[in-house]
C-alpha cells in the first residue's frame, strides 16, 4: 500500500489527475510535481510558513498536509492568485513599502495577509501582526510588511462606494 | 526533512477506521488534522506503518449542546471552536484557549480530537478539558469507553487510549452563569508553545472562590490541576494567604528545564500565572502587586 494513489484535484483553477505516494506532502506535490515553486519550504514542520496556500478557501500550511488529503480539493498557490491578479494591490503595497528584502516568506506572507483583508475590512497592526504571527520573515523586522498590510486594506476601504 | 515511507488508508466510516486500528494496532496512527502528526513525522520522530486518515468522516464533526452539556465531535476544527458562539456562550475558557493555539492556517487544520489524543504537555486544549471535568468518548470494537479527562492524560504524547480506539467526542457541562474563567499563557511568539499556561474555571459567590480548578500546562508531563487551590477555596483571600498560595505552588510544581526556560523560571511564571487568575475571578487587581513576570 506504500504504492501511489490517484488523486484528481484543482490546482489554480487548472484540473489535474495524477498519481502520488502517500508520504508526499502539498508542498513537495506543488514545488517537484507541478513546478510550482512559489509555494517556499522552509521549516518542513509547521513553524515558518513560507509553505503557505489555500485549500477550499482557507490558509494552511503546505508542509503538514499530504497530496493524498488534497484528493478532491480546491488549492490555490502564490501563482494563482498572481496571475489571476487578486493581490495586485497588496503586492504593490509590498513593494513601495520595501516590505520584502530576500523575499523567502513573500509568497506565505502575501497569502496570510490576504486572508485576514478577506475576512476583516478594518484589521488594526495588533490584529495584522496576529495574523502574521505564524509567519517568519528574517529580513525586514516585520513593520515594513505591517504597513504594506495596513496600508492595503485602507486603500480597498476608500475603494469600495 | 521528510516523513518516512507509509501506507495510507482513507477510512469509510469510524466503523472502518475500528477495524483498520484493530488489525494493525500500534502500527497504525490517525491521521485527524495532521498539525502535530505530520511535524513528529516529518522529524522522523514518528515513523508508522499505516496512516488512518479519519479526515472524510463528517459524523465525527461538529458541536452540540443539549441537557447542560456541550459535545464536541473529534474531528472538529480548532477555527470552528473559535468562531463557534456555542462555544463563546456557553464555555468561554474553551474560545479563549483557542486564540491561543498556534496560528492560523494551523487552527484551520488541527482538530480538538487530534490535540487531545496527541497530548502534548504544552498544548492549551487539555489543560482546559482538565479544568471543565471533561469527559473523553473513545470508540473500539468493543463499544464506547467514557474517560475522565483527569485520568485520560498519562504523560508526554501518553493518554488512556489503546492503539485500539479512536477518540470520537468530548463532552463537558455547560458553564453555569455564576462561573468564571481564566486563561493565560506566556510564549516568546504569539501562538507558539507556552512556556507556561495556566486554564482555570470558577465558581465566585460574594468575592470568594466556590469552586476553583486551575489546570497549569507545560509545568509537566501532563496538565497539572494544582493542588494549591485547595487552599483558596471559600475563603477571603488576603495578601497573607496569597503569598503562602504562591509559595505552596513553588513547592507543589517542579517543571523542567528546556531551551525555552529553566525549572526556576517557569515555577516563576507559573506563580505569575495565578496571581493574574486570582485578581481577575475575583476582581482584586491588589493580588497582583508585588507578583510580575
Amino acid at each position: 500500500m506504500t504504492a501511489p494513489l490517484s488523486i484528481s484535484l484543482h490546482v489554480n483553477g487548472e484540473s489535474i489527475v495524477v498519481q502520488v505516494l502517500p508520504r508526499l506532502n502539498l508542498a513537495d506535490f506543488l514545488r517537484e510535481q507541478l513546478k510550482l515553486t512559489g509555494t517556499h519550504i522552509g521549516c518542513e514542520h509547521g513553524v515558518c510558513g513560507a509553505c503557505t496556500v489555500r485549500v477550499d478557501g482557507e490558509i494552511v500550511r503546505s508542509c503538514l498536509i499530504l497530496a493524498a488529503q488534497a484528493d478532491g480539493a480546491e488549492v490555490e498557490t502564490i501563482e494563482g492568485l498572481s496571475d489571476n491578479g487578486e493581490i495586485a494591490d497588496l503586492q504593490a503595497a509590498f513593494r513601495d513599502r520595501n516590505a520584502l528584502q530576500c523575499g523567502f516568506c513573500t509568497p506565505g506572507m502575501l497569502i496570510a495577509a490576504q486572508d485576514l483583508l478577506t475576512r476583516e475590512a478594518e484589521p488594526d497592526r495588533t490584529r495584522i501582526r496576529e495574523h502574521l504571527s505564524g509567519n517568519y520573515c528574517r529580513c525586514t523586522g516585520y513593520q515594513a510588511i505591517i504597513d504594506a498590510v495596513e496600508a492595503t486594506a485602507r486603500a480597498r476601504r476608500e475603494r469600495k462606494p | 526533512m521528510k516523513a518516512s515511507a507509509f501506507c495510507y488508508a482513507r477510512a469509510t466510516s469510524v466503523g472502518n477506521a475500528i477495524e483498520l486500528l484493530a488489525a494493525h494496532g500500534d502500527r497504525a496512527r490517525v491521521l485527524s488534522g495532521g498539525q502535530s502528526l505530520m511535524p513528529a513525522m516529518n522529524l522522523r520522530l514518528l515513523a508508522p506503518e499505516l496512516i488512518v486518515d479519519i479526515g472524510r468522516l463528517g459524523e465525527l464533526s461538529g458541536i452540540s449542546v443539549s441537557g447542560g452539556c456541550i459535545r464536541i465531535g473529534a474531528l472538529t476544527r480548532h477555527s470552528e471552536l473559535f468562531r463557534s458562539s456555542e462555544i463563546a456562550t456557553h464555555s468561554p475558557l474553551v474560545a479563549e484557549a483557542i486564540a491561543h493555539v498556534a496560528h492560523p492556517a494551523i487552527r484551520n487544520r488541527g482538530t480538538i480530537g487530534g490535540s487531545l489524543a496527541h497530548a502534548d504537555p504544552a498544548a492549551e486544549l487539555p489543560a482546559c478539558m482538565v479544568a471543565l471535568n471533561a469527559t473523553i468518548i473513545a470508540r473500539g470494537a468493543a463499544g464506547e469507553r467514557r474517560i475522565a479527562a483527569a485520568d485520560f492524560f498519562r504523560g508526554i504524547c501518553q493518554t488512556a487510549l489503546s492503539p485500539h480506539e479512536l477518540l470520537v467526542a468530548v463532552e463537558w457541562p455547560v458553564a453555569p452563569k455564576s462561573s468564571a474563567h481564566f486563561f493565560s499563557e506566556l510564549a516568546r511568539r504569539r501562538g507558539d508553545y507556552a512556556i507556561v499556561g495556566l486554564a482555570a474555571q470558577a465558581v465566585v459567590e460574594n468575592g470568594r472562590l466556590i469552586d476553583f480548578r486551575p489546570v497549569f500546562l507545560s509545568v509537566g508531563d501532563r496538565p497539572r490541576l494544582a493542588d494549591v487551590a485547595d487552599s483558596l477555596i471559600n475563603t477571603v483571600v488576603t495578601p497573607a494567604l496569597m503569598s503562602q498560595a504562591l509559595q505552596a505552588l513553588d513547592e507543589e510544581l517542579d517543571p523542567p528545564a528546556d531551551q525555552e526556560a529553566s525549572g526556576a523560571m517557569r515555577r516563576h511564571l507559573a506563580k505569575v500565572l495565578l496571581a493574574r487568575c486570582l485578581a481577575k475571578l475575583l476582581g482584586r487587581p491588589d493580588l497582583c502587586s508585588g507578583v510580575s513576570a
